[in-house]
């Protein structure tokens, strides 16, 4: 085969790794979709850094923080085509829950005054090395931070909606779009 | 929005009335004045707040025991309406007007004069308690603003110096009706009942407001008619309500006169929410008469015995006004047993006011605080005329529609038709504001251009106007040749004129998204998140962020809109969508070109406040 193998990435950022578990959930069609496509940075691979521009990034979770913001930034440099994959990614999904509430109720929350801190840092510590990722005001959908051209939505999306979205991409062709894959109740 | 349900006892402390068992025997005696009936929970509301400033939840558990009804149902009514509160609003509330009309009138200034002469920010009470300041929708005084309520007391034409003085009067302890120092309002206003300074500022009569009205004229004639006729004759005359949707009046009347059941209602709906509109507070004013007379005809030719006057909190300053007409009535035997010695005929009217919320002014809304309930609109069908007012068959017509209606009865139906256009017959009402010369009340007939209007109302180098108020349409020069009528331009009678000077989407659009965002009562998803993502898109698009797609997207997210279930929401993208439509220029100023994407985001606004809460510098790599 002549054809040159369409080159993929991945990233989780401010998700729980269920969208990739559906990428994984193609069975055995993960056999044929090898064939079409290579895995560049994935956690899939464990692949850290980008070796080559991509033709499709997959992008699950939303950002939450500085670092989520400057891997999405990569990803979208990187990346011909940037899609977002599943509620996080498309709407900021669970991690959203946080924003109603002001960031500050939430970092007390979380290491002073919740059950499991209370007592357990009389000093009343609150991280902030200059390694860590800062958080952001609130959880933000990735399209508010790049362009981002294909939303897959589910939470997560059905293994079906991504492998016939990746074909489409790959082939050319029209998306199957039945019923049954974009039906959420 | 205000933080209606404080957590803390402290909290309540702040204003000069903190709780006291005291009330208990207070709101005893209004809930009895209201028979122990919980559809009557606006009005037992209403005096509790007006008595005390607030409702704290010790009054609130104390009205749920009485009247058997649970907490959360006073709640939710007492938390949907502006003019609640269950903490202490200030001795004096103040209200002052943000419509956009007030903005062009020089609100900014009195809003800051307000803030350092009080000794607070808008939203807060004063540390004495004393004065609290808040902000609300169009009060009905779009010809005279900036305007405010200060416990119900309208204040018109405010200004930087005015204010100072009414603090400093209400500061040494004088009375509210001794700060009207400016003098009183022509007409009625200056009446012993009302006493304001409103204005009514009738500019233009036609056959409504004509001088030489006799009230009884109409009911004279109807007792010697069959009911069906007298719908007859509206059906002929061809009006179409006034309220803005234009449905024909006639046509309700006979569907509600068929309705199974014997008992019916008449509502008047004299909510006038709609930004820039004030042509019924006028009718409410100087024409009441003729009002309940309308309402009495609609009774006699569906058969109904009871009406509803429901008319905005704003208006409260008109309710001794409005009684002593409605007793008037009584005397002169137009409201009653056997009116106008016609056996049978009977017709009384009762007043509901709200509680200030536009969405209120939709019917079935309309219908549901009159019960007592939040203002959240019903599901359609059934529609009011079969299942309204406690599930009975109920009439909703505007003020002036039932005024109109006096006027075909008294002169004849094709009298009415000879007037205006063929399809939108008779004369209206406009409410007329913003950058002229005569803002006020003008009745014209239908079929008048904005051209005609703009000429007689003393307005040059305009921009723009809208007709409608902000769920109308904003139109430009090219189209100043177009007609106000049912079938090109259908308006409520709202025309906001805007000249040169301002910024179309600053000033307007964005002040009419924050009317619909404010006033939206939040059932359909829809009308509840999609005009904040077109502020959101706006303010983007101000910040000389945005870009083409921005604008496309707007577009595309409106016709979502149209998903919702009342009016409110279908109409709430009309801002954005018709300034697009007829002032893309403007847009496309502001908008990046050459760049197809603009996040927006800035990181080191995102990361400031965690940043500070850790301690931490933000660092940009
Ligand atoms: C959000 C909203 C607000 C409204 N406000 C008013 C109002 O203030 N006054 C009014 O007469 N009609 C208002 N309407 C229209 C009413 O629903 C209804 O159509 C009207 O009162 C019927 O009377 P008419 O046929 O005499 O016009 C409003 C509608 C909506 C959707
Ligand atoms: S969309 Fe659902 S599955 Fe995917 S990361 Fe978010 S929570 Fe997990
Ligand atoms: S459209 Fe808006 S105001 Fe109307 S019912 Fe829905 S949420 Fe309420």
């Amino acid at each position: 085969m002549e054809r040159k193998k369409t080159i993929v990435a991945t990233a989780s950022l401010a998700g729980c790794f269920g969208c990739h578990m559906s990428l994984l959930d193609i069975d055995e069609r993960i056999l044929s979709l090898i064939d079409l496509v290579d895995f560049n940075k994935s956690p899939i691979n464990d692949i850290k850094n980008f070796t080559e521009y991509c033709d499709i990034g997959i992008i699950e979770g939303s950002c939450c923080n500085s670092e989520n913001v400057h891997a999405l930034k990569e990803f979208r440099k990187n990346c011909r085509i940037l899609i977002s994959l599943g509620e996080c990614a498309i709407m900021g999904g669970v991690p959203a829950m946080r924003n109603g509430i002001p960031i500050r109720e939430c970092i007390e929350e979380a290491y002073m005054n919740s059950p499991s801190v209370k007592g357990h840092n009389p000093e009343m510590i609150l991280p902030n090395d200059p390694e860590l990722p800062m958080l952001l005001d609130r959880v933000y959908p990735c399209h508010e931070i790049v362009k981002i051209d294909y939303f897959l939505p589910g939470c997560p999306p059905r293994a079906d909606l991504i492998y016939s979205a990746l074909e489409a991409l790959i082939t050319g062709n029209e998306m199957k779009l039945p019923y049954e894959i974009v039906k959420y109740d | 929005m205000k933080d209606l349900f404080p957590d803390t006892a402290d909290e309540l402390e702040i204003g000069e009335i903190a709780y006291q068992d005291t009330m208990i025997d207070t709101v005893n005696a209004i809930i009895k004045k209201y028979d122990h009936n919980p559809t009557r929970l606006m009005d037992i509301l209403i005096d509790t707040q007006s008595e005390f400033g607030y409702i704290p939840p010790p009054i609130v558990a104390q009205i749920s025991r009485t009247l058997n009804i649970s907490i959360v149902d006073i709640e939710q009514t007492l938390s949907f309406y502006h003019f609640f509160s269950a903490k202490p609003t200030g001795k004096y509330t103040i209200y002052l007007n943000n419509s956009v009309i007030a903005n062009m009138m020089g609100r900014e200034e009195v809003a800051r004069t307000l803030e350092r002469e009080a000794g607070c920010k808008f939203g807060d009470v004063s540390a004495d308690g004393l004065i609290g300041l808040f902000s609300t929708s169009c009060i009905g005084m779009s010809d005279q603003e900036p305007a405010a309520l200060i416990n119900g007391k309208v204040f018109t034409r405010l200004t930087p110096f005015r204010v100072k003085e009414i603090i400093r009067d209400l500061k040494a302890g004088k009375r509210l009706d001794e700060a009207v120092v400016e003098g009183l309002g022509d007409g009625a206003n200056a009446q012993p009942e009302i006493r304001s300074m409103v204005q009514n500022n009738i500019r233009k009569k036609g056959p409504i407001l004509a001088d030489g009205y006799k009230a009884g004229e109409a009911l004279k004639k109807i007792v010697k008619m069959k009911p069906e006729d007298v719908i007859a004759e509206v059906k002929l005359s061809n009006i179409r309500g006034r309220g803005g949707a234009g449905f024909p009046t006639g046509m309700k009347w006979e569907i509600c006169r068929n309705a199974p059941g014997e008992e019916k209602y008449i509502f008047c709906n004299a909510d006038e929410g709609e930004p820039g509109t004030f042509k019924d507070r006028v009718i409410l004013t100087e024409y009441p008469k003729m009002l309940m007379e309308g309402m009495a005809v609609a009774g006699y030719a569906v058969g109904a015995k009871k009406g509803i006057l429901y008319v905005r909190y704003e208006y409260t300053y008109l309710q001794q006004h409005l009684e002593s007409i409605i007793e008037g009535g009584r005397k002169k035997n137009y409201l009653g047993k056997n009116i106008c010695g016609k056996e049978g005929f009977d017709f009384d009217i009762r007043i509901q006011f709200g509680a200030g919320a536009y969405v209120c002014g939709e019917e079935s809304a309309l219908i549901e605080s009159a019960e007592g309930k939040r203002g959240e609109p019903r599901d359609r069908p059934p529609f009011p005329v079969e299942s309204g007012y406690l599930e009975k068959p109920t009439i909703v017509n505007n003020v002036e529609t039932l005024c109109s209606i006096v006027k075909i009865i008294n002169h004849g139906a094709p009298w009415y038709r000879s007037m205006g256009t063929k399809e939108s017959s008779g004369t209206k009402l406009l409410s007329i504001s913003g950058d002229c010369k005569y803002p006020g009340v003008y009745e014209i007939e239908w079929g008048f251009s904005v051209n005609d209007v703009l000429e007689m109302v003393g307005a040059s180098d305009v921009q723009a106007v809208q007709v409608g108020g902000p769920s109308g349409t904003l139109i430009g020069p090219n189209e100043f040749n177009r007609t106000l009528s049912y079938t090109d331009l259908s308006t409520g009678g709202s025309l906001i004129i805007f000249d040169k000077r301002r910024d179309l989407l600053k000033d307007v659009v964005m002040n009419f998204l924050n009317f619909f965002i404010d006033e939206s009562c939040g059932s359909c998803s829809t009308c509840r998140n999609i005009p904040v993502f077109l502020r959101q898109k706006l303010e983007k698009i101000l910040n000389a962020r945005g870009v083409q797609k921005d604008i496309e997207e707007m577009l595309e997210w409106s016709k979502i809109l149209k998903a919702s279930r009342c009016g409110l929401g279908l109409t709430a993208a009309n801002p954005v969508v018709t300034s697009i439509k007829n002032f893309r220029s403007l847009y496309d100023k502001k908008i990046q070109h050459g760049k197809d994407y603009d996040s927006n985001f800035d990181m080191l606004i995102a990361v400031k406040e965690s940043c500070d809460a850790v301690g931490r510098v933000p660092q940009m790599s």
